[in-house]
């Protein structure tokens, strides 16, 4: 386990690494700093003053030390928009979108074990059908046209809803259905098929012939062993969604959260901001992909750590 | 092998049966049909639109569509609010659609199928390190990613479709790798091998074709997420820029009418549902088809359901 968890702690370094060395190329050498964040009012004193300040002027060799330096100690300078350290502005606004993601991945698990349960009951049977169909149209839908149909529908014609923004409750319903509808689908179709391979295998038919009930059959038997391919499918989706789509549903419905803040960091040309928010996410991802790992070790004896 | 007239009636034969068995399948025929749609809205579309995508009118901005009060079938989808053709700016939108999913699945499966083949072949260190690389970049955090080299690149087509393609390879990579080491072990290629083909052909002309029906079902799978990603980056103001058109783009734009004009947002989204889903369709009859447990398994259901049937209807629960 020790020596599992060393190999992990590895790979998570080589993946923001990776990270930095693609940041690095990109801004350094295809892009310019000093055009991207300076107005273009900016006199040349001025530019090579910020030049100067964020080390252009040394060798790359120095500047890709000093950078791998700020992002080993979080320091990814000050937020050219806010005035503030990058960091600080990241931390502040993290946990509203770590709210949505809960939010939305709850409801997409919650729904999908009765919906995967209910189409794999009847193979090919009208509930199946319906399921199976409605996933794909699922899996189709961009977020964001989701997003805007919502509002559309909640907000504008029934007003039971508010458009954007945050504070209450109700401001979480939709961002939180449209950020959850991807991963319902995927998790509802995924369930569904892999019920329907296990109820097929002979130790189901066993159980069933000693005459147990199909709810315990169901329940304790069949849903148990799918129980992990579940979940590991909807720590993928955490991934999935923390890694960019709620960039989006946070932008639709101006939920203030570190998705928002990305996009707003762009369009003000704050590199220094959407540097931090880019290696803060990478380094949950990490961090989450190793817990996920150790924790369905501990959970499921099947799994190898090789 | 070797006489080319036999192999080509028999591909010829195996072609038709295919089409044959996906004519039975009416979803998968939809889809297939909607994908040719879209290529062919794409190809021909300054013939097919009755405007020019980018006209504007401004004595006819914000028309409604042509069934509502006030819309005219001048406009069947009604005008944006420069007074743009909704229906040709749909039409034009194909060719951003196409060109970036086609044109990244192209890319970015030419390369991944080739360090997959590599690291399948050559296997050992080569193996070790290339698979590593894809490892750590699966894990990489997409379109964050993707949005920061673009605003740093400066937002284009170009800059979308090699962002794209560079973060979308590994998958390619290790669907190859999977299949070449199984077929490595098969009977057939130590054959080629001992035979004396040299490593070129029994790639090429002995693992290569085990890898048509995984890599045509991931290349379809793989353009939906690439023309809901392009979408999403467009609809965020960092892919297809004005004046080209771009579905994303266009949704972007209507946003703000949201209140007044409807059909801004939903026609352009409904266009990149479409086209998603009919891939999606063909994708997952493709996957069952092209796989022989799976096509047993439905062979099997099929006969059950059948089965099944007749036994409600002898009951006489149900009428068949």
């Amino acid at each position: 386990m020790g020596g599992y968890v060393l190999r992990r702690l590895w790979h998570g370094f080589l993946v923001v690494f990776g990270v930095t060395a693609i940041v690095f190329v990109v801004t350094r050498l295809f892009g310019d700093p000093v055009a991207l964040m300076l107005p273009l009012s900016a006199s040349a004193e001025q530019r090579a003053a910020f030049a100067a300040e964020i080390g252009l002027d040394r060798p790359l060799v120095v500047q890709f030390a000093w950078f791998a330096r700020d992002v080993l100690t979080l320091d990814f300078g000050m937020s050219l928009w806010q005035r503030r350290p990058a960091m600080e502005v990241v931390f502040e606004r993290l946990p509203a979108t770590l709210l949505l993601i809960g939010a939305a991945l709850g409801t997409a698990m919650l729904l999908a074990i009765p919906l995967g349960i209910a189409a794999a009951l009847r193979p090919g049977g009208l509930v199946d059908r319906l399921v199976v169909t409605l996933g794909l149209v699922g899996l189709s839908m961009p977020q964001f046209w989701l997003g805007l149909l919502l509002i559309l529908v909640f907000a504008v014609n029934l007003r039971i809803l508010p458009t954007s923004g945050s504070g209450t409750p109700a401001h979480l319903v939709l961002p939180a259905l449209t950020l959850a509808l991807t991963p319902l689908a995927r998790l509802t179709i995924m369930l569904r098929s892999a019920l329907i391979e296990e109820l097929a295998k002979p130790y189901v038919k066993t159980a069933r012939a000693k005459g147990l009930s199909a709810g315990r059959v169901f329940g304790v038997h069949a849903l148990r062993n799918v129980l992990v391919g579940f979940l590991t499918l909807a720590g993928w989706e955490l991934i999935v969604i923390l890694a960019g789509y709620t960039v989006v549903v946070e932008t639709v419905f101006a939920w203030p959260g570190l998705g928002l803040t990305a996009l707003q960091a762009i369009q003000r040309g704050d590199l220094f901001l959407m540097q931090a928010i880019v290696f803060t996410i990478a380094i949950l991802i990490v961090v989450i992909n190793i817990a996920l790992d150790v924790a369905f070790k501990l959970v499921d004896p099947r799994i190898s750590l090789e | 092998m070797s006489d080319a007239a036999p192999g080509r009636a028999r591909r010829g034969a195996a072609i038709l049966a295919l089409a044959a068995e996906l004519a039975r399948d009416r979803l998968a025929l939809a889809g297939l049909l909607g994908l040719v749609l879209v290529v062919v809205a794409a190809i021909f579309a300054p013939l097919l639109a009755p405007y020019d995508p980018a006209a504007q009118t401004v004595l006819a901005r914000l028309r409604p569509p042509a069934w509502l009060a006030g819309g005219d079938w001048s406009h069947p989808l009604g005008t944006d609010h420069l007074g743009r053709d909704v229906l040709s700016r749909v039409i034009h939108g194909a060719r951003a659609t196409m060109l970036i999913g086609v044109g990244v699945v192209a890319l970015a499966g030419t390369f991944g199928v080739a360090v997959g083949l590599l690291a399948g072949y050559v296997g050992g260190r080569v193996d070790g390190v290339l698979m590593r690389v894809v490892d750590v970049q699966i894990s990489f955090p997409g379109i964050l990613l993707i949005l920061l080299i673009v605003s740093v690149l400066g937002p284009s087509t170009t800059t979308i479709v090699v962002v794209l393609a560079a973060t979308n390879w590994m998958v390619f990579a290790r669907v190859t790798r999977g299949a070449v080491l199984s077929a490595r072990r098969s009977g057939y290629v130590e054959a080629a091998q001992i035979a004396g083909c040299r490593d070129g052909r029994v790639i090429v002309r002995h693992i290569l074709p085990n890898l048509v029906s995984p890599l045509s079902t991931l290349a379809i799978l793989e353009f939906t997420n690439v023309v809901l990603a392009e979408a999403a980056i467009s609809f965020l103001g960092l892919g297809v820029q004005p004046p080209a058109t771009s579905w994303g783009l266009d949704v972007a734009s209507g946003r703000d009418y949201v209140f007044v004009a409807w059909w801004l947002v939903t026609f352009p989204g409904l266009a990149i549902m479409a086209t998603v889903l009919c891939a999606n369709l063909l994708a997952s009859w493709l996957r069952v088809t092209a796989d022989p447990q799976e096509r047993e398994k439905r062979f099997a259901r099929a006969l059950a359901a059948r089965r099944g049937r007749a036994r409600a209807s002898r009951e006489g629960e149900r009428t068949p």
